[in-house]
């Protein structure tokens, strides 16, 4: 194959995968840098690619400061609790002072968001739950897209960027990155000042409950490969809470979100024999956990929302009790037409599935209350959970251990995050992830002016060996299959969907999957390090037999480092903060004494060995000293 | 499989190649039509169902679990500015909906910032994002900040 080398150099600011945080980025350069060079390279087609290719039917993430509904520091609250405490308050109190900002931008743009009728006067949205908004959002991506194409240079789209560049003047400094258009198998070389990864988090790394056809019937998308993650820990970025990985109840088999159901539908839910099962479990969990978070007398006094790892934990609990399945209680919501409108009109604007799999299988909510199910594990930073990189906050409130220069840059310099990149910002959701985009943009703009990007070195060396390395696994193929008469069956190379299988499986039985109800120790996970190792070693011979089993296989190299990273941090935390998304069966009590703590790890780049560290936890309290 | 192409429908245009997320609507050599190279890698998004122009393309839920006998049709209109679902139960039974996805004509409200005034220091120095703070808060003062807002960072358990 002959094999194009094409250079894109003297770029000020590239964004690496324009989902909802890479388009936010691009967006807002744009404003700050009006004569930067900016550009995009994006693994799919930017108009349908990141978590919201499908669409949304709701906005998350949104104040409403402006109708007086909430303050930034109501949200972090709100997601200190959900999370077990286990946040970066300043990122997050950030996040939710600008978040409206982007909302607002969203609705002239032209995405339809719902009125309330009874705010008529004053214009405010249609509230789903406190923090969520209704929109018709199925074309939320190709809407806030046009945003970001029309700010930029260029938009590279089918470009997968398997690394970063590193500067080879001055050490841990980001110079761009390096990838190869899937679709053509030319070898894309970026060069550039600054580096704003919005890649997506991790689906398809534990074993999923669907594992034929269905495998692809993910509750985050099957393109979200873990990239964030993969691209940051090779470049030696630190990383944050990536134990804190996300189990979702959701309806059963085609993921569709509840939400809507249970926000606004006002649906509930109860076990097999139609009991009610939440608050049975809740005493003994309360032990667990400690009052403090779960007030078993006291909750509905308090108003506060039960975490939903906790939530989780009561499913998980009924289940193996043998009392499921758990169902959605839809029958009552669904008689009026307005709220059974609502009902599927949530599924077709962002999970198809569900009314695909509802339509085969007969079941209409109206009569029949459907099943549901805890997911396998995700990991990603921007709904529930807050796993990623550990990154400077904002200059005006950030604590010094949380403060390093430039809002939403890595321990690299250069390198920024927004989305599932950045750590500890959970509950982003879209608008969040956009909004982080765009401070990270202004940020990186800043870095620029301020000189920081200047004397960028990158040797002919460097480019030349990570071509070679990219391209490797075609020539593992052609030589591999020379051996053998037909088939998937070589004793020298393995195929992308093979190594994720086996990924997928070790994960689950050691680190905590479906199958071992989300259990792990010490043990457990130790071997899982080793098989990971091994498995990397195997990764060296993954053939592919075109450039799509080539994308298929780097995709494979990021999900296997986001796990072994994972793993190391699931080890690390000796405790079990997030009952229902995980537990280490060898300490199955929340420890605050030892762990209110963030975990940050390094991985190095040259060794692979893994450094862990405790951060603190800082929280936002008034000035009285709430606690 | 997730998607799948009907073979009278498709002209082999590309379109669904061109949008699919997950890089796996291709065309096939010997039939120059377009199909699902990994239907174990769809998320049945309908990114590619929606870009068809000849409505080729359909769905069929994942044999793990759905069972034959079903349909989820849909036509986006762009110009109209809405999207129609027709879905079809197994046993006939079958439901509309009509949802719009824009308010505004495609491609007429977002400025190009390069042919805009550029920012001033002050707001270069602020912690302000573009067009801020309009829209951020009730009142017309500025940015929320920990003064602002009465709050302070404490070190150690708060829940």
């Amino acid at each position: 194959m002959d094999i194009k080398t094409i250079v894109e150099d003297n770029i000020d600011i590239l964004v690496v995968g324009a989902g909802l945080g890479g388009t936010g980025a691009a967006y807002e350069a744009r404003y700050w840098g009006r004569n930067k060079k900016i550009i995009i390279a994006e693994k799919a087609n930017i108009n349908r690619s990141g978590a919201v290719a499908q669409g949304l039917y709701a906005i998350n993430c949104y104040m409403g400061t402006r109708f007086g509904e909430n303050n930034p520091e109501d949200h972090v609250r709100y997601a200190r609790m959900d999370l077990m405490g286990m946040v970066r308050e300043d990122l997050l109190f950030d996040m939710a002072r600008h978040v409206d900002s982007a909302v607002h931008k969203f609705e002239e743009w032209g995405l339809p968001l719902m009125k309330d009728p009874k705010r008529e006067d004053i214009g405010a949205y249609m509230r789903e739950g406190r923090w969520q908004i209704m929109i018709h959002g199925e074309s939320y991506k190709p809407i806030v897209a046009e945003a970001a194409t029309k700010q930029v240079d260029k938009v590279y789209n089918r470009i997968m960027v398997t690394h970063l560049l590193m500067d080879d003047a001055q050490e841990n400094r980001v110079a761009g990155a390096v990838g190869f258009n899937v679709r053509t198998g030319n070898y894309h070389v970026f060069k550039s000042k600054s580096t704003i990864v919005g890649a997506g988090g991790a689906s398809n790394i534990f074993k999923p409950r669907s594992v034929g056809e269905g495998m692809g019937r993910v509750w985050y998308a099957p393109w979200s490969s873990g990239s964030a993650y993969g691209l940051l820990i090779e470049a030696g970025a630190k990383m944050t809470q990536m134990e804190n990985r996300i189990v979702l109840a959701r309806f059963k088999d085609g993921y569709g979100p509840v939400g809507a159901y249970f926000l606004h539908l006002k649906t509930y839910t109860q076990n097999g024999y139609g009991d009610e099962y939440e608050s049975k479990w809740f005493p003994a969990l309360s032990k667990m956990v400690g009052k403090e978070y779960l007030d078993t007398e006291g909750q509905h006094l308090s108003h506060k929302p039960i975490p939903t790892c906790l939530r989780n934990h009561a499913f998980i609990s009924e289940v193996n009790a043998g009392r499921g399945p758990i169902h959605m209680v839809t029958m009552e919501a669904f008689q009026d037409p307005h709220l059974e409108e609502v009902g599927w009109e949530n599924f077709l604007g962002m999970t198809v599935s569900q009314a695909v799999l509802w339509a085969a299988t007969d079941v209409d909510p109206k009569y029949e209350n459907p099943e549901l199910t805890t997911s396998e594990p995700y990991v990603m930073g921007s709904h529930a959970t807050g796993c990623g990189a550990w990154c400077s906050g904002p200059e005006d409130i950030s604590p010094d251990e949380y403060f390093w220069g430039y809002n939403r840059m890595t321990t690299v310099d250069g390198l920024f995050g927004a989305g599932d990149t950045v750590g500890g910002t959970p509950h982003a959701f879209s608008s969040g992830s956009f909004t982080e985009g765009r401070l990270a943009a202004k940020a990186a703009c800043k870095y620029i002016d301020d000189g920081k990007g200047e004397g960028i070195k990158v040797s002919d060396k460097q480019i030349a060996d990570r071509k070679t390395q990219i391209f490797k696994p075609l020539e593992n193929y052609t030589i591999g299959r020379n051996e053998i008469v037909a088939g998937t069956v070589s004793p020298s190379y393995i195929l992308p969907m093979s190594g994720l299988q086996r990924l997928q499986k070790l994960m689950d039985e050691y680190c905590g999957g479906v199958t071992v109800s989300y259990v792990t120790n010490d043990k457990l996970l130790n071997i899982g390090l080793k098989k990971l190792a091994i498995l990397e070693e195997d990764l060296e011979h993954i053939g592919a037999e075109d450039l799509h089993q080539l994308m298929r296989g780097w995709e494979l190299r990021h999900r296997h480092r986001t796990s072994e990273c994972v793993t190391q941090h699931t080890l690390f935390r000796k405790e079990t903060r997030w009952p229902g998304y995980y537990y280490r069966g060898d300490a199955m009590k929340l420890d605050d004494k030892n762990w209110h703590v963030l975990t940050v790890s390094h991985r190095d780049c040259v060794t692979g060995e893994y450094t862990l560290e405790k951060a603190p936890c800082y929280h936002l309290v008034g000035e009285e000293g709430e606690k | 499989m997730p998607t799948f192409v009907y073979m009278t429908r498709c002209d082999g245009c590309g379109h669904c190649v061109d949008i699919c997320p997950s890089n796996i609507m291709h065309i096939d050599d010997k039939y120059r039509r377009a199909y699902n190279i990994e239907p174990n890698m769809c998320w049945e998004c309908y990114s590619c169902v929606k870009a068809c122009p000849h409505q080729a393309i359909d769905v069929r839920g994942y044999a793990d679990f759905a069972p034959l006998g079903h349909s989820v049709r849909v036509i986006r209109d762009e110009e109209k500015g809405t999207i129609a679902w027709r879905i079809k139960f197994r046993d006939g039974r079958v439901k509309n909906f009509l949802s719009p996805i824009t308010t505004q004509p495609w491609g007429t409200k977002i400025p190009d910032f390069r042919n805009e005034p550029e920012p001033s220091d002050e707001m270069r120095n602020s912690q302000l994002l573009a067009f801020e703070p309009k829209y951020i808060r009730m009142d017309d003062s500025d940015i929320h900040t920990l003064e602002s807002n009465g709050l302070k960072f404490k070190e150690g358990v708060y829940y």
